[in-house]
C-alpha cells in the first residue's frame, strides 16, 4: 500500500481547511468591539469548532482501523521519529482545541447551542476564574498547533522537492479513478 | 384561665391569618432576568435593587409594591456585555439611572397564585405590565416569587445595530423573588 485510503484524503484536507479557518477566524474576532457580528462570528466560530471535533472523532475511528503507507526507508530515525510525534500530537489537538473551547464558553456562562438549535450540555459551571484560565489553555493550545502545522508543511514540501519521494502526493486527492487506492 | 388560653389561641390565628408581609430583606430578595442571544439564553441579573411591599394574602386587594432597579448594578452575562449595555443605544444608564414598576392593583388567581398589575418604566418609556407570582410563608417571612417576560423594544433597549431580533431576542424574561417579614410596628 503506497497511498492514503480515500477517506483519510478526504478528511486531512477537509479539516486542515476548516481548522485553519476556524484558527483565523478566533484570531481576528476577539478584538472585534461588541457588535452583532461579533455574536455571529463567535456562533459561526464554535459551529465550525463543534464540527472539526466531530470529524476529528470519525477521522481517529478511521485512522485505527487502517494504517497509513509506512515512511520511506531512507527516512533518519530521528525524523521517523519526529513525523509520528508531530502527528499524534495533532490528534491531540483536533480534540483538546474544540474541547477546551467548549469547556472555556460554558465557564464563561455560554452555553453553546449547535447552529442555534441543538444545545449542548454544560459540563461546567459559570466560573469567571476557571473562563479566563481556560480561554488562555484555549488559546497556547492554538499557537502550539500552528508551529506544529508550520512544521507540517514544511516538512511536506521539503520531501517534495528536495528528497524528491511520494510523500506529499500519497495524500494529495486523485484525478484519475484508475490509481485511487481503497 | 382555660377561657384566657382559648382567647389567645384564637387571637393568634387571626393575627396569622391577617399577617401584613411589609418589610423587604433585600439581602434575601433577587431580581434576575434571562435573555437569548444567537439562541443561547444567558443569565443576569440586578445586584441592587430598592423595593416597598405591603402584601396580606388574604386582602390582595389592599396591598402595595413597588421596585426600582439600579441599572449601574446590571450583571448583563459578562463584563463586555455589561459595559455595552449601560450605553445610549441600551439602557443609557447615565440619563435613565432606575427602572421601576409600581403596582396598582393586586388579584387573587386561586390557591397560592396572585397577580399584581401595574407600570413598568424603563429608558423614560411606561408600559402597562402584569407581573403573575406565587405567594408563601416561611416562618416570620413571606415571599413572593414570579416572572414575566417583557419585549425590549417597547422600551427601547437595543436601538440600531441592535434592533434586529435575529442576534438578541426581543422578549426577556424578568423573574423576581421578594422575601419580606411581617414587622407589625411598620404599618
Ligand atoms: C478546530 C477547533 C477550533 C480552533 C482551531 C479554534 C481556534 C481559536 C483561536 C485561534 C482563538 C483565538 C485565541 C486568542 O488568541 O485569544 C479562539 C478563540 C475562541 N474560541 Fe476557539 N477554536 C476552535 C473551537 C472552538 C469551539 C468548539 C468553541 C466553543 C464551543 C470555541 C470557542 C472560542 C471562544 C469563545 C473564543 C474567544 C475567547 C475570548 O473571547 O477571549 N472554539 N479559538
Amino acid at each position: 500500500m503506497t497511498r492514503y485510503t480515500g477517506t483519510a484524503i478526504a478528511l486531512h484536507w477537509l479539516m486542515a481547511i476548516l481548522i485553519l479557518g476556524i484558527c483565523g477566524v478566533g484570531l481576528y474576532m476577539t478584538g472585534l468591539p461588541l457588535s452583532p457580528t461579533k455574536l455571529q462570528i463567535y456562533s459561526w466560530h464554535k459551529w465550525a469548532g463543534v464540527t472539526a471535533f466531530l470529524l476529528a472523532l470519525v477521522r481517529i475511528a478511521w485512522r485505527a482501523r487502517h494504517r497509513p503507507p509506512a515512511l520511506p526507508v531512507a527516512m533518519p530515525h530521528w525524523q521517523q521519529i519526529a513525523a509520528h510525534g508531530g502527528h499524534a500530537l495533532l490528534y491531540v489537538l483536533m480534540v483538546a482545541i474544540p474541547l477546551t473551547g467548549w469547556l472555556m464558553s460554558s465557564a464563561k456562562g455560554f452555553q453553546t447551542v449547535y447552529f442555534g438549535v441543538l444545545p449542548i450540555p454544560d459540563l461546567l459551571a459559570k466560573d469567571k476564574e476557571l473562563g479566563d484560565l481556560l480561554r488562555d489553555v484555549h488559546a497556547t493550545l492554538n499557537y502550539l498547533m500552528i508551529a506544529i502545522v508550520a512544521g507540517h508543511v514544511g516538512a511536506a514540501l521539503k520531501h517534495h522537492f528536495i528528497d524528491r519521494d511520494d510523500i506529499l502526493t500519497r495524500m494529495a486527492p486523485r484525478h484519475s479513478r484508475k490509481e485511487q487506492s481503497a | 384561665m382555660r377561657f384566657a388560653t382559648a382567647a389567645l389561641a384564637v387571637l393568634a390565628v387571626t393575627t396569622a391569618h391577617a399577617e401584613e408581609y411589609n418589610a423587604i430583606q433585600a439581602d434575601k430578595s433577587a431580581v434576575a432576568f434571562v435573555y437569548r442571544q444567537m439562541n443561547v439564553p444567558v443569565d443576569g441579573r440586578f445586584g441592587k435593587f430598592a423595593a416597598q411591599l405591603k402584601f396580606d394574602p388574604a386582602k390582595p386587594a389592599a396591598a402595595s409594591a413597588s421596585i426600582d432597579l439600579d441599572l449601574a448594578s446590571i450583571d448583563a452575562g459578562s463584563a463586555e456585555a455589561n459595559d455595552e449595555v449601560a450605553g445610549k443605544l441600551w439602557f443609557n444608564t447615565k440619563a435613565h439611572p432606575t427602572a421601576r414598576f409600581v403596582a396598582s392593583s393586586f388579584r387573587p388567581l386561586g390557591g397560592n397564585r396572585y397577580e399584581a398589575v401595574g407600570k413598568l418604566t424603563i429608558k423614560g418609556r411606561t408600559q402597562d405590565m402584569t407581573a403573575p407570582f406565587t405567594f408563601s410563608t416561611q416562618g416570620r417571612a413571606g415571599i413572593a416569587e414570579g416572572a414575566l417576560t417583557i419585549r425590549r423594544a417597547d422600551f427601547g433597549i437595543g436601538e440600531g445595530i441592535w434592533a434586529d431580533f435575529g442576534t438578541v431576542a426581543n422578549e426577556v424574561q424578568i423573574k423576581f423573588r421578594l422575601l419580606a417579614e411581617a414587622q407589625p410596628n411598620k404599618k
